[in-house]
């Protein structure tokens, strides 16, 4: 613990501990896409699978206890990556306070031009995600537990399932910086792996960007129905 | 060839400046950016104005002087050259030019185009050095280096401390800069003994100093010039977490 504050203390620490809480919501990411690929599966597979997760290792133990063990170490990433986000950010505005006149862009992606703000967009993205498919304020008709139904009603709105699209947009791009970055900041970035890192980055990019939005598609294509 | 010219004039470090337009008639294309603003600044003499403030020294692009931002790219548009070594032949007849100061909170405004760079002699004195016995020397080749470090402590040797990293960054991050010279030393035999309380005293150095945070946007490597590449940040941010995790274990 105290060499993970002693990270805190410097800047290029800040980036680690991004990097590690960024690369936790990765892997929740992948186990979340796959479970919502369930769905092609049928609603009874889906549902199960749904209740599962809630009742996972009982009775050794207790209900949700998983599910909410599982929940508090993302919820711990997610807080930890934006505050460590805000702080970094806020350090680097204060850094040039006078813009230049003219300033062209040397970066190497557009997509690291993106992170800051298309980071905000997600944590939007996240609380109405929460608010629709997991508590319900947000959802025409929620029932508790009945999970296929949820996300086949939750994304027959056009409307809706683009704002799923949209924010799956928001997560790749981010995803993509992120990922060649993790690389970089945890300095595995030796010559024999190099080239391999951004292939790495796009790959795992596309395969969260179209694994997630298959499921609003398939609702509005007909695909998935009730 | 003649240009237009939109410089950035402060008289001083707390007073507000300005873009001045001046017109460069009759330059030779193979002149220097620099020999360029000296004929301008001739011209201002001339008519009784004060001369345009700016940098230099060595004028053969080692010394790291002459750094500004010239159509919003440090060290103009050639690349992998400083100003002194940007002629007008990169640039068309008739072009408009635009000059302004290095921006960075830890590199205030001397006057017009000159700017502070002590913040990176003092990110140096930090931790750029090795502790060597003086004495006689010792036999040449007495310590074998393996010519892969030899050569990439070379490559990071290169860095100058014009401050185009800086410049360029988005988030004005010293992080190439610091890379660099961490690295050099970092690479060599003479540079083990501080190895990593050198990371860390001269990465915190770097955040005392105001700089901002490296993004991993890339454009210090782009507009290096001498093309020293974001891969010694990774090989910094190593250094750094094992420095953090040995120094915090204690």
């Amino acid at each position: 613990m105290r060499r993970v504050s002693a990270l805190a203390h410097t800047s290029v620490g800040k980036k680690v501990l991004m990097a590690v809480t960024g690369f936790i919501w990765f892997g929740f990411l992948v186990g979340h896409m796959a479970g919502n690929l369930k769905a092609f599966t049928g609603a009874e597979h889906f549902d199960e699978y749904a209740h599962h997760l809630r009742v996972f290792g009982e009775p050794m133990v207790p209900p949700m206890g998983f599910l909410w063990t599982f929940r508090l170490l993302v919820l711990v990433a997610f807080v930890g990556h934006v505050i460590l986000a805000w702080q970094t950010s806020r350090g680097s505005h204060a850094a040039r306070q006078v813009a230049y006149r003219k300033q062209e862009h040397l970066s190497f992606s557009r997509a690291s031009g993106f992170m800051r703000w298309g980071g905000v967009a997600i944590l939007v993205f996240v609380i109405f995600h929460l608010l629709h498919m997991t508590t319900g304020q947000l959802h025409p008709d929620f029932v508790e537990g009945a999970a296929y139904a949820n996300l086949v009603g939750g994304l027959s709105s056009p409307v809706v399932a683009g704002l799923y699209v949209l924010a799956m947009v928001a997560v790749s791009a981010h995803l993509y910086h992120g990922l060649w970055s993790l690389f970089q900041t945890v300095g595995a970035a030796h010559p024999k792996y190099h080239a391999a890192r951004r292939p790495l980055a796009v790959a795992a990019a596309l395969v969260i960007f179209f694994g997630f939005i298959s499921i609003p598609v398939a609702v509005l294509t007909g695909v998935l129905t009730f | 060839m003649n240009f237009t010219l939109h410089v950035w004039r402060q008289d001083g470090p707390e007073v507000p400046g300005g873009f001045e337009t001046y017109e460069a008639r009759d330059i030779s294309e193979h002149m220097s950016f620099l020999e360029m603003l000296d004929l301008v600044n001739e011209g201002l003499t001339h008519d009784g104005h004060e001369p345009v403030a700016f940098e230099h020294d060595c004028r053969e692009g080692i010394c790291g002087s002459c750094g500004m931002m010239i159509n919003g790219v440090p060290h103009g548009p050639k690349g992998m050259v400083a100003t002194c070594q940007l002629h007008m032949r990169s640039f068309r007849d008739g072009d408009e030019i635009w000059i302004e100061p290095w921006r960075a909170t830890a590199f205030p405004v001397l006057r017009d185009l000159a700017v502070d760079r002590g913040a990176l002699d003092r990110i140096i004195d930090a931790g750029g050095y090795i502790s060597v016995r003086t004495g006689s020397p010792q036999d040449a080749n007495a310590l074998l280096i393996r010519k892969e470090d030899a050569d990439l402590a070379m490559d990071a040797a290169q860095c100058i401390g014009c401050g185009a990293c800086v410049a360029a960054c988005p988030n004005a991050s010293a992080m190439l800069f610091t890379a660099a010279k961490v690295s050099h030393l970092g690479l060599l035999p003479q540079g083990q003994p501080e190895r990593y309380t050198r990371v860390l005293d001269m990465v915190t150095q770097h955040d005392r100093e105001g700089f901002g945070n490296c993004t991993n946007h890339g454009a210090c490597q782009e507009a290096c010039p001498k093309g020293i590449s974001v891969d010694f940040i990774a090989r910094l941010n190593r250094d750094l977490v094992v420095s953090t995790w040995k120094t915090a274990g204690d």
